[in-house]
Parts: structure tokens; C-alpha cells; sequence
């Protein structure tokens, strides 16, 4: 199976050379060897477009980016995207033209945000160039590998075969 | 009041950090200061001590949006250092591969970039609720340029399959079979592009712009040619630091260039456009005039159907290339170091992008200069806004302030890429 046609995707956005930019990629690669089958794992630079197409197609996706909105860092973050807007101020430290908060509002304004969309925000420190990240931040990178893999668990657990039965309609 | 000043402290859509300040006074525009702050990069430095084969990879760095060029730029100089003649077949890769980052970047911009401000819309998400089908075209017209990046580069972002003397792997034919039936969707989304973009209002505004662009004998440029303007100045890459000198402005992190005869010049889709009309395909050329342009085209709020003239051609000439495709005996030419400089020049999607390397007989680089097509546009973008503020002091301060952003985004200038440089001087009393 192709990452195109996973149900379910975590897509780690960041920059590796920018220090705790790259944490969404360390927790994708820490969760690679992790996850089951039918579950991707992709690593997005940030840019609006090609996460639009990263996620199409998914029914879950698990977001993971370092954020500056002026926190402790290594403060935790979870959005759930479904439900309402992302903060604009809340992934700025991106210099892309269209980033992830607008790569989440123009899905949803074309209808083609995945039904579930759950954003996770690690607080950075340091942002400058260089690899490695901060002592707080790495730890903060284990915490979110581990509830994704907990979130993972229970988006497949909602996946549980749909018979079409009156129940299965009830529960969804 | 007699003063009023126009200030953006934080301009949305474009690449980087920037900001505008324009001062007036007694109705006469005193200052304008478009302003970086994206911090310095410091590309040239990394590079000194480096083995040449790396500059492709470092170079391609600078930008997320067009990695393409920097590759380009740096192989072409290394090869002119070396004396490096890449084979024909492989000439036309490169130029499909730059074709698909044109589609790329070029998608961007005028969708989700430019095209909100003529259509009154803060930004793309808004302009999606009312016109999705137009951001679904924009949308579908930069994966094609992904796919093309993805199939020669390795994938669609910082690409990692160029090296000096060509590539490190090149694609089966069966792979570039499905690439063309992607590329003629994407030329029919370009064509109605272009009459999509030739029904927005344009503020009534030309100038007199020196012009600056690659020109070749035989094709629209990408890779090779002279340097050539519409006041005279025709040069090889080779003679670029003669004629052109980077300045240190304060109020800015990217250095301004010009040149060194007649001050500043204009690079880009429109200068391109307007030195190459006769080298387009016969598609563009038709779609051109179709939308209305002359084959030089002076109002850079017209740079978006320059721009959507150039997906046009980017996608007939991806799928010309693609037509006459030779799959190269080997994928890169040889390379022997020697002690020498090497100049290239190609054009980025944002005009010409210069490179040079000094290098020893080992292939180290022992130092680089690049200057980025948006330090070429600064002082024409706020000579722009000079001239177009005092040409409409009557305008509401909303709508001054608008087009002036707008007047920014003409240049779709890539704020990241500017910042690569900074010199620092210490005042001794």
C-alpha cells in the first residue's frame, strides 16, 4: 500500500537544519517502525499545496509541527482541526507563503479537509540554524510519539468493519 | 493634516519576512522602504571548503519554491569552471525539470498568491469559497509541476537527483509516458488560466523598465544565452560582475542590485516575456494576444498574465521535450576539477539567478557569490511604489495601501532567497 491510499496518515512538518523547527519530523521517524500496517507516516516541508495533497484521500490524519505562539517550550498542543479554525498566529514561524493554517482552512473551504484532522503543536526554542533539538523539546517529541500512537489506537478502533447496520449509523 | 504614511508591518503572501513603509508629505512621496527582515543566511559562507559536488544540494537550500534554479545555476558554473560539456539529451531534461518547477512556482503565485487581490479577497481561502473551481485548477496545475519535479529531481521539494555534469539516476520511458498525459490536462488548465487571469482589472500603469533576461538563439530561456536588455546591454554571464554591483541599504537585510551604467533594472516572468516574445511557443504567443497583451508587456500589474502565458509555454515545452525524449547513454558527464572560476546564469521562476565559484584543483570551492532574482527587483519594486503612490495620492487610504501590496506581489518577490548576505560595517570615531 502506497501512502496515497493509507487511511490513516501522520504527516511530520518541519525542517531538520532549523533545530526544534525539525521536531514534527523526529516524531515521524521515531514512529515509523512503531505503527501497524495501514497506517503512513510522510514528512512535509511545510508548504500549503503539497500538504493538501498529502493528506487527500485519508479519513484520519495526525498533523505533528513545532510551534512559537509564545508558550513554555515543549508545551504540548492538540488541535482538533475538524471541529473549528487553527489560530492564524500559531504556526507563523513558517516563511512559506501558504502554510499549514491556511493548507487546513482552503481544504476545508473546498471540502477536502479528511473528516478527522488532529494537529499537534510542540512549543520550540530555538529555531536558528543547526540540527539536534533542545533538551525540552525532545522530550516533549517522546510525549506526542506516544500519544499518538494512543490516537492512532482509537481512530482504528473506530474503523471497526461498518456493516451498515442501525448500530453502526448510531455510533457514527 | 500634510504628512500621512502608509505603513504594512507585516506583508502577507509572499515568501519571507518583509514589511513596507511609504512616507508622504505635502502631497510628494519623501521615503519608501520596503523592508527585509528575514534574517541573513550566510549560503555563500557554508559553501567556502566545500567539494563542488555538494554546491547543487547546499545551493537548492536557499529555496523551498525554487530549488530548481539554485541546482541549475550551480551545476552550469561548475561546468564552465571544468570545461564541462553536458550531452544533449541531458540538456533536455534539465529543462523539462526547470519546466516543472515554472509550473510550480508560477501556480502558486497566481493562485494563491496574486489572483485574491485582483479579485478583493484578503487571501486564497476566502477567494475558495466563491470561486473553487479556479483554486482546484491552481491547485491541480502545481501538482502537475510537483509530478514533473518528483519523477527527474527524486521528489517535489529540495530535489536530490542533479548533480554537476547531469543526474544521478534517470527515469525509465514508461515513467515519462504517464508524466505527458499529466502535462496535456495541466496545458489545458494553463490555457484557461490565462483567459481567467485576462478578465481582471488592471490599474491603468506602465513605466519605462529596463528589462533584464537570458536570451538564446533557438529557445525561450531557462538554462542558457546572453544577458541581454531593452537598453543595450547584452553581455555573457561571464561580464555579470562587471556591469552589475550589489548595495547595502539599511533599512533592509537583502542587498539591492544594479546596474552599475544605469541603476535599477526589472527580472522576471515580464522582463523575460518581453525580451523573448518571438522565442515563445506559437500556443503562448496565441494565448498572449488572445488575453489581450502586446509582445512587450510595461504594466507590471499585468505580470499575472505573463506569468500564466509562461505556464502555458512551460507545459507545451515540457511536452515537446517529452516528445522528442532520448533516454541519455549515461546520466551525468564526467567532471575533472581544475583551478578556475565558472559563471552560470539561468532563469528561476522570479528571473535570472547568477552564480559564481572560484575553485581549486580539487574540486574545493574556495569562494561563491549568488545574486537572487528578488535582490535584482528591490529598488524597481519601490521605485514602482514611488511612482504609483504619487500617481494616486486621491486613492482611499484602504485602497492605496491594498494596491501597494499589490504592487509588491507583482514581483512575486521571494523574500527567503534576498536574505543571503549581510555586511556588517563598525564606525570608529
Amino acid at each position: 500500500m502506497t501512502a496515497g491510499q493509507a487511511e490513516i496518515r501522520i504527516i511530520g512538518v518541519g525542517n531538520s537544519f532549523r533545530s526544534d523547527d525539525g521536531v514534527g519530523i523526529a516524531v515521524a521517524r521515531s514512529l515509523r517502525e512503531r505503527l501497524s500496517s495501514g497506517v503512513a507516516v510522510l514528512e512535509q516541508s511545510g508548504e500549503g499545496t503539497a500538504l493538501l495533497e498529502a493528506w487527500k484521500g485519508a479519513r484520519a490524519v495526525v498533523l505533528v509541527d513545532a510551534v512559537q505562539s509564545g508558550a513554555a517550550p515543549g508545551t504540548i498542543h492538540r488541535l482538533d482541526a475538524t471541529a473549528g479554525g487553527i489560530p492564524q498566529a500559531f504556526f507563523r514561524y513558517s516563511t512559506h507563503a501558504f502554510s499549514v493554517t491556511e493548507a487546513v482552512e482552503l481544504a476545508r473551504a473546498l471540502s477536502q479537509l479528511p473528516p478527522r484532522v488532529i494537529v499537534y503543536g510542540i512549543e520550540g526554542r530555538n529555531f536558528s540554524a543547526g540540527e539536534g533539538l533542545s533538551a525540552e523539546v525532545a522530550e516533549a517529541s517522546a510525549a506526542v510519539a506516544a500519544r499518538i500512537l494512543d490516537e492512532v489506537l482509537s481512530l482504528q478502533e473506530r474503523e471497526t468493519p461498518c456493516t451498515n447496520s442501525p448500530s453502526c449509523q448510531i455510533a457514527s | 493634516m500634510s504628512g500621512k504614511t502608509i505603513k504594512v508591518d507585516y506583508l502577507a503572501r509572499v515568501e519571507g519576512e518583509g514589511a513596507l513603509l511609504v512616507k508622504i508629505k505635502d502631497r510628494r512621496v519623501t521615503d519608501v522602504q520596503l523592508k527585509i527582515f528575514e534574517p541573513p543566511r550566510f549560503f555563500e559562507a557554508f559553501l567556502r571548503g566545500r567539494n563542488f559536488s555538494e554546491a547543487p544540494d547546499i545551493t537548492a537550500r536557499i529555496c523551498g519554491i525554487c530549488p530548481v534554479a539554485y541546482q541549475m545555476s550551480a551545476c552550469h558554473a561548475i561546468e564552465d569552471a571544468f570545461g564541462v560539456e553536458v550531452d544533449p539529451p541531458i540538456r533536455g531534461l534539465r529543462r523539462l525539470l526547470y519546466c516543472g518547477e515554472w509550473i510550480e512556482s508560477h501556480a502558486l503565485h497566481v493562485y494563491l498568491l496574486h489572483a485574491p487581490d485582483f479579485l478583493g479577497y484578503e487571501d486564497a481561502i476566502r477567494m475558495a469559497k466563491d470561486h473553487p473551481d479556479a483554486v482546484k485548477r491552481g491547485l491541480s496545475l502545481k501538482k502537475a509541476g510537483n509530478d514533473v519535479v518528483n519523477l527527474l529531481g527524486g521528489r517535489e521539494i529540495h530535489p536530490i537527483n542533479v548533480r554537476v555534469g547531469g543526474f544521478y539516476r534517470l527515469p525509465g520511458k514508461p515513467e515519462f509516458a504517464a508524466l505527458a498525459e499529466t502535462l496535456k490536462r495541466a496545458r489545458d488548465a494553463a490555457l484557461e488560466t490565462v483567459r481567467w487571469v485576462a478578465t481582471f482589472p488592471f490599474p491603468d500603469y506602465e513605466r519605462d523598465y529596463e528589462f533584464v533576461a537570458l536570451r538564446h538563439p533557438a529557445e525561450y530561456p531557462f538554462n542558457e544565452g546572453r544577458l541581454v536588455s531593452n537598453k543595450g546591454l547584452d553581455i555573457s554571464a561571464r561580464e555579470y560582475d562587471q556591469h552589475f554591483a550589489e548595495e547595502h541599504v539599511a533599512h533592509s537585510n537583502a542587498l539591492h542590485s544594479v546596474l552599475k551604467e544605469r541603476g535599477s533594472y526589472f527580472v522576471g516572468p515580464q522582463a523575460r516575456y518581453s525580451l523573448n516574445f518571438d522565442k515563445l511557443s506559437r500556443l503562448a504567443q496565441e494565448a498572449a494576444r488572445a488575453a489581450g497583451l502586446g509582445e512587450v508587456c510595461r504594466n507590471p500589474f499585468q505580470s499575472v498574465i505573463v506569468r500564466s502565458v509562461e505556464l502555458v509555454y512551460a507545459c507545451d515545452e515540457a511536452l515537446r521535450i517529452l516528445g522528442e525524449l532520448e533516454i541519455p547513454a549515461r546520466p551525468a558527464a564526467e567532471c575533472r576539477p581544475r583551478v578556475a572560476t565558472g559563471y552560470g546564469c539561468t532563469e528561476a521562476p522570479r528571473g535570472i539567478l547568477y552564480h559564481r565559484y572560484r575553485l581549486d584543483d580539487r574540486g574545493i570551492i574556495l569562494d561563491a557569490k549568488i545574486v537572487p532574482p528578488t535582490s535584482q527587483n528591490q529598488k524597481t519594486i519601490e521605485d514602482d511604489l514611488r511612482h504609483f503612490v504619487s500617481a494616486n495620492l486621491e486613492l482611499p487610504e484602504k485602497k492605496l495601501q491594498w494596491q501597494c501590496e499589490q504592487a509588491i506581489r507583482n514581483y512575486d518577490p521571494c523574500i527567503s532567497c534576498a536574505t543571503h548576505f549581510l555586511k556588517v560595517r563598525v564606525e570608529r570615531e
